[in-house]
């Protein structure tokens, strides 16, 4: 890559960042129609990764990037295959589309700029996730998705079923990262090496590890919850609180997909494994059959697709573990044609939503002459969806029943989930697109009329799309979906399957699946209540269980606060000094490290002698004392006498600091005093003083031991000669503590005065909550 | 407090402190003394003359409020760290320079703006929190 190259792309993956920024100042100035040059920004990105077609399809990888952390081996380096190129088209090509959708279909919304500022973050923490190189960059992006999709579903936050989905998407989706970043490190651990380019070549290493089933677990941990796989679909669906745009782009098109691709991104590292091709199948399997029997129950536009969608991420994972000889390349068709119609659906959805005010399927009906364009895209996509040549979809659909089907049992099984998946989906499919729009008439909540270009074009354009690549299909496989599938199978692959029906197993099961689908779509009406009496009858779901889960947490963490916090100064002020005792205590009784009796020094001077003996008389007051503040004047008293002492021996600076903190300590304790509204005595009995009192006996023992045996020990002169010898030549000063203070360490002086002022800040608040209950 | 001898000479012994507190401040260098320590006795100042005169009469007399004076103390403490990017030394060197006024050289350094920044965070933080306690009813 050459240095232009490099920084352009650097740019492109900078850009929607930068969009970011500007978008709401430009949308403030030109209202709706900001998202004009707003979608010049994903379109400049789309043909910037178009110009590496030509060298990913001649099966090249290009890589890039900058050093970040070189000492830690960290870097901001980018992976360009025919895998991430898939990806980054379909980000920025149906990010442009989207963009200009939610143009229309916000217009007047007094939150667009955000939303677009929004929506263009999660761009690009989308483009940098599939292209990211380094584990590191991969985690940060991975995150920055599931942040970016929890501000885009909760973007209507006034309402509660808003904010619910959104955390619920961050909790599950959030939470899967971190499964992903313990699955990184465990990598990073085996392999040494933090670049997904290089891990390509560790993928022995890796599957013979024996912490290969705890990074399979980790890595499927991160894959499943994004990619909502069964039991973790619930999120998805919920999901559908955001704003149509947000369905269409991060919901079927895009971040559900990061499962997907970490999935298909480590498939030629982790595959080929007994437990790779048992547990994907299993899952992706039983995620098909979920989401596809869920779908029939529901009656909502958006929520019928966001289940076929769960359907067909369960069917991309059953494809990419499957280990068939066509099982990739179906997954990468799939994986394409999925996103073109699913996405070109959610926005007609969107369309009829926005346009009549319902998208409840049973209130719709004879929308045809009303939005012929928005009926003619429908039936485009539907057509893809529901797999009929020469669409893409069919393309796809061909090539999923010649990789599943076989002899043996483990074939079977699939092959019979993918036809009831796939014919329950097709019915859907024309459910959308057809119970709309056919049929009498309808009164709907608003008068229905063709939405403005800005809203029809972005469904045109994708099922357009699913056509052209059906039509043309040779061309597609050798610049998109053959590059993709070498990618996911780390070995050279190519697509040669076209849109010609040709006589075979596959067409024959493809047959099955359009009668099992024509047969469901007829009947409807009768199968939804079928289902939807089953459903009531378990009448417990993954996604009750997420309240259950949440409540439990929230209810543990208030117990534990509870316990650990009770708000007592009393038990606080015990803790503490409980902990000191113990930390001065339990080592030398440990190690029997127990300092020798100090000896009586020989004629000790008399007034050394008056001071001690002072400060003893102090702490004896303190304890006589039957009132509170001549116990506190008392203490004062006794630090004094310690002043006194370090004066004597030389130390006016700590002793200057220690007459002024005692008499500051005296004053404020005595107001503290004043302010708490104690009783003048403490009027406890005897028992509950005792334990206080053993408290501070073994607090006082502690420090005295500690003191003596520091003093017993060898005093090391390095730092005193060192401060000595430079203090005056270095640093200009005389008074070896001061310099010590302002200058050698006076970065430590920095950080203290800092927290001198912000414990002043508390304390001053601490008061003034005080004073605002009183 | 109600004595009489104590309102008349608070002021004058405050005076006083106040000014050993800055002579305190920039002997440290070279004799016992420094930042903090005069900080101390500064804020002993105030909190004299409050319990004789009054928290208002303080407040007045301080004319910024002692967190703000906390506050300017950090913000000038770190730019005398920051000066040594300037002259492209390590942060928080000590930057010496001699000028003569009047006739007398007088030694100026960063560090010694470091310690008056460290002296009058003493002063802010430790006097609004004992200005607060004294308080009967604002803060």
């Amino acid at each position: 890559m050459t240095p232009d190259t490099m920084g352009l792309t650097f740019l492109a993956f900078c850009l929607p960042f930068l969009g970011a920024l500007v978008a709401p100042a430009l949308t403030r100035v030109l209202g709706h129609n900001a998202a004009w040059p707003l979608a010049l920004i994903p379109l400049a990105i789309f043909f910037h990764f178009l110009g590496f077609n030509v060298e990913v399809a001649r099966g090249e990888v290009v890589t890039g990037g900058y050093a970040w952390v070189p000492a830690y081996n960290v870097s901001f380096s980018w992976l360009i295959d025919g895998l991430s190129l898939a990806f980054l088209l379909l980000i920025s090509g149906i990010g442009t589309l989207i963009v200009l959708y939610s143009g229309g279909y916000l217009k007047g919304h007094r939150h667009q700029g955000r939303f677009f500022s929004f929506i263009l973050m999660f761009m690009g923490s989308m483009l940098g996730l599939v292209a990211s190189d380094s584990f590191l960059m991969l985690f940060i992006f991975w995150e920055l998705t599931s942040i970016t999709s929890f501000l885009l579903i909760g973007f209507d936050h006034a309402r509660e079923a808003s904010r619910r989905a959104a955390l619920q998407a961050l909790i599950v989706t959030g939470g899967g990262g971190l499964f992903l970043l313990a699955g990184l490190l465990l990598i990073w651990n085996v392999t040494d090496v933090t670049q997904l380019s290089l891990l390509m070549s560790f993928g022995a290493e890796v599957r013979a590890s024996p912490f290969y089933l705890s990074i399979l677990f980790l890595i499927l941990g991160g894959a499943f919850t994004k990619s909502a796989q069964f039991p973790f679909h619930f999120w998805l669906p919920n999901a559908m609180e955001a704003p149509t745009p947000v369905s269409a782009y991060l919901h079927s098109a895009t971040m559900v997909k990061a499962g997907v691709y970490l999935l298909m991104r480590l498939n030629p590292v982790m595959g080929d494994t007994a437990a790779w091709e048992t547990i994907l199948p299993a899952f992706g399997g039983l995620t098909l059959l979920v989401g596809a029997v869920l779908a029939i129950r529901q009656t909502d536009l958006k929520l019928m697709l966001a289940y076929t969608t769960v359907a067909s991420l369960g069917l991309l994972v059953m494809l990419t573990g499957f280990g068939s000889e066509h099982a990739v390349a179906a997954a990468a068709l799939y994986l394409v044609a999925h996103s073109l119609f699913k996405g070109a659906l959610f926005m007609v959805a969107g369309l009829v939503d926005h346009e009549t005010g319902t998208r409840d399927i049973t209130k719709l009906g004879g929308l045809r002459r009303a939005m012929p364009v928005t009926f003619l895209a429908a039936v485009l996509a539907a057509l893809s969806m529901g797999g009929l040549p020469p669409f893409f979809g069919f393309l796809a659909k061909e090539e999923v029943y010649a990789a599943l089907a076989g002899g043996n049992i483990r074939a079977i099984a699939y092959t019979a989930a993918a036809i009831i998946g796939n014919g329950l989906m097709f019915a859907i499919a024309f459910a959308v697109a057809l119970k709309p729009f056919l049929g009498p008439p309808v009164e709907t909540p608003k008068h229905a009329h063709e939405g403005p270009v800005l809203l029809w074009i972005g469904p045109m354009l994708l099922a357009v799309k699913g056509l052209v690549i059906g039509l043309f299909s040779a061309t597609a496989h050798v610049l998109l979906t053959s590059p993709l599938a070498s990618a996911i199978a780390g070995k050279p692959e190519t697509i040669t399957i076209s849109a010609m029906p040709h006589f075979g197993v596959a067409f024959v099961l493809s047959l099955v699946t359009i009668a099992v689908g024509t047969l469901v779509f007829l009947s409807l009406d009768k199968v939804r209540t079928a289902v939807d009496g089953l459903i009531e009858d378990i009448g417990w779901g993954p996604d009750k269980g997420f309240d259950q889960a949440m409540r439990g947490l929230v209810r543990l963490s208030s117990a534990v606060s509870r316990l650990t916090q009770p708000g007592l100064m009393e038990i606080y002020m015990t803790a503490t000094f409980v902990v000191i005792a113990l930390a001065l205590l339990v080592p030398p009784f440990v190690y029997g490290e127990w300092p020798r009796l100090p000896v009586w020094p020989a004629n000790l001077p008399f007034h050394e002698l008056a001071v001690m003996v002072l400060a003893v008389v102090g702490i004896g007051a303190v304890l006589a004392a039957e009132n509170r503040l001549t116990a506190i004047v008392a203490l004062g008293i006794q630090g004094f006498c310690v002043a006194v002492l370090f004066l004597l021996f030389g130390a006016p600076d700590l002793a200057f600091t220690q007459f002024m903190i005692e008499t500051l300590s005296v004053v404020i304790l005595a107001l503290v005093m004043t302010r708490l509204k104690l009783t003048p005595r403490d009027h406890r009995p005897l028992r509950e003083k005792i334990p206080d009192a053993v408290i501070a006996i073994a607090c006082g023992l502690g420090f005295s031991l500690y003191l003596l045996k520091v003093t017993q020990g060898r005093f090391d002169t390095a730092l005193t000669d060192f401060f000595n010898l430079y203090s005056k030549t270095i640093a200009h000063g005389a008074n070896v503590v001061n310099v010590i203070i302002v200058d050698f360490r006076g970065t430590d002086t920095l950080g203290e005065i800092a927290v001198v002022m912000v414990t002043g800040l508390a304390i001053l608040s601490i008061v003034r909550i005080r004073k605002g209950r009183a | 407090m109600n004595t009489l001898i104590f309102r008349t000479v608070a002021p004058f012994l405050t005076a006083l402190m106040v000014l050993f507190s800055l002579f305190v401040l920039l002997r440290g260098h070279n004799e016992p003394g420094g930042g903090f320590i005069g900080g101390l006795i500064a804020v002993s100042a105030f909190a004299i003359y409050g319990i004789a005169n009054g928290v208002a009469a303080v407040r007045q007399a301080l004319w910024f409020h002692p967190m703000a004076i906390a506050a300017f103390g950090l913000f000038i403490a770190c730019i005398a760290g920051l000066l040594s990017f300037v002259f492209a030394v390590p942060f928080m060197t000590g930057l010496w320079v001699y000028p003569t006024i009047l006739g007398v050289e007088i030694p100026l350094s960063s560090v010694m703006l470091f310690d008056a920044g460290v002296y009058l965070v003493v002063v802010g933080s430790i006097t609004s929190i004992a200005l607060a306690l004294e308080a009967e009813d604002d803060v």
